[in-house]
């Protein structure tokens, strides 16, 4: 999620949070002043598969949480006093009846503009987008997207895509206008609306699409997170299923800064995690994206990788972190910062495990294990 | 029972629920009131699923789709026949049962 310059480090923090969604319920991690010590918490929704779930920076005693359980139908949650209680939607994202669409899981929330207080988006698997006004009781389709003649085009169909079905996701709101709008989709691509969502137009350009027939189309590329510049709603980051790149707006190409990355470890990831306030600094954690896309540590040795320079150099950060022998990787929702000053980062792990930094990726250490597959990580800041 | 009109005249169907949405119900097995149009138009199942996301709000949309489709992995009985279609009646005494699969690690 954006986070505009005047908000980020507005106040020193006390205490820093973590919302850990999971393919089994919900945790929390909360830290003490320094970061050094954690409590867990939870479970909340045991069983129930949590793909997304954070606090609304514009009242952070609200929390959303996306929730989908077995084979039941998808629903999201809401709490007013940070995660005590919560309340089921009265009306969670859905299709019109008569599209002859289903929405399988809502994957991606995304809190509105700081101006519209109990405005949330929500991205679904398959592609949808839905915006709720009251503060996430009621879900509304955005007709502009889920309607819009070129839907299927960009989308292909709603059985194809990725294993655990194509998803709208990474719903970027602009700081400054909440009528400016970026979303991710795999597949599909990165398109925006510069009208509230009435509209949209693809903007891909630069990005290759090495596993289409045309490797430089119009759209139908699988972008895995985009986010927004800290302190820059001017620049994007994206890491894709093809590399990683940049774009500096009002420019409408992608520059391809993965191409530094070392060969060995290569250029494809899920997460990308931005520093708040300086838009060159950002972090990735690359995985094996080779032969059958084994989707691990590249050779077992876990690492993240950070930039200082908008893409240009990249550096290795593994102190801390496993040598040799683990497997696991990090999803796309699970890796975040927080607004500390040395910002903290954090990422949870398909095998259980959230790691955290809180000298900027100097060092990391495992501040929570044997949980289930995290499928995400949202820094509340108290 | 003659119906006098739609609002007046309502029969008491017995649902029983599965353990995943008994968040909602509370109980294994619940009664709800159905409205009967006419003595010759017998309960539906989708009324009486309307009936039941009435007394708990949300249950309803997590076994059915938007489309009014029974979700995969979702099994309905009225007696001992299994069905799909929320137009097919519940006879007067019968019972409908949720079933939920639990499937999958």
């Amino acid at each position: 999620m954006a986070r505009s310059p005047a908000a980020a480090r507005k106040a020193p923090a006390r205490q820093t949070r973590l919302l850990i969604s999971t393919r089994k319920g919900l945790w929390t991690l909360a830290s003490d002043v320094s970061r050094n010590g954690w409590t867990l918490a939870g479970p909340q929704f045991l069983g129930h598969t949590v793909h997304h779930a954070l606090a609304d920076p514009r009242a952070p005693r609200q929390w959303l949480a996306a929730a989908r359980t077995g084979h039941l139908g998808p629903t999201v949650f809401r709490s007013q006093d940070n995660g005590r209680t919560w309340k089921e939607a009265v009306r969670p994202p859905a299709f019109e009846r008569g599209s002859g669409r289903v929405v399988d899981h809502t994957f991606w929330l995304t809190p509105g503009h700081a101006d519209e207080a109990g405005v949330f988006y929500a991205g679904t698997s398959p592609q949808g987008l839905f915006r709720s006004t009251d503060g996430g009781a009621t879900w509304e389709g955005v007709d502009g997207f889920n309607a819009h003649a070129q839907r299927k085009a960009w989308c292909g169909g709603d059985q194809e895509g990725t294993p655990d079905g194509p998803k709208l996701h990474s719903i970027l709101i602009d700081p400054r206008d909440p009528r400016h709008l970026y979303i991710g989709m795999s597949g599909g691509g990165v398109f925006e609306s510069v009208d509230g969502g009435a509209d949209w137009r693809p903007l891909n350009r630069g990005v290759r699409a090495d596993f289409l027939p045309d490797p430089a189309p119009e759209f139908g590329h699988d972008p895995h997170c985009v986010r927004f510049a800290g302190g820059n709603p001017d620049r994007l980051y994206q890491q894709n299923h093809c590399g990683i790149y940049r774009l500096d707006r009002p420019g409408d190409t992608w520059q391809e800064i993965g191409v530094s990355m070392p060969k060995s470890v290569g250029s494809v990831g899920f997460p990308l995690a931005v520093h708040p306030t300086d838009a060159d600094s950002l972090w990735v954690f690359p995985m094996d994206g080779t032969t059958v896309w084994p989707r691990t540590s590249p050779g077992g040795r876990p690492a993240v990788y950070r930039s200082r320079d908008a893409g240009r150099s990249w550096k290795r950060q593994d102190v801390g972190l496993p040598r040799s022998q683990a497997w696991w990787t990090v999803k796309r929702q699970a890796m975040t910062t927080d607004l500390r000053d040395p910002t903290g980062i954090y990422f949870g792990t398909t095998s259980g495990e959230v790691w955290g930094s809180r000298d900027e990726g100097r060092s990391f250490r495992c501040i929570a294990r044997h949980l289930p597959q995290i499928y995400a990580v949202e820094c509340a800041t108290a | 029972m003659t119906a006098q009109s739609s609002s007046e005249v309502a029969t008491i169907v017995r649902v029983r629920v599965p353990s995943p949405l008994r968040s909602y119900t509370g109980a294994a097995e619940i009664g709800v009131a159905v409205p009967v149009l006419a003595p010759e138009l017998p309960p539906t199942v989708g009324g009486v699923l309307a009936s039941v996301d009435g007394a708990y709000p949300g249950l309803r949309f997590r076994i059915v789709d938007e489309q009014g489709h029974v979700r995969p992995h979702i099994r309905l009985f009225v007696g001992n026949v299994a069905t799909r279609d929320l137009g097919a009646p519940i006879a007067s005494g019968e019972v409908l049962m949720i079933v939920a699969a639990l499937s999958g690690g």
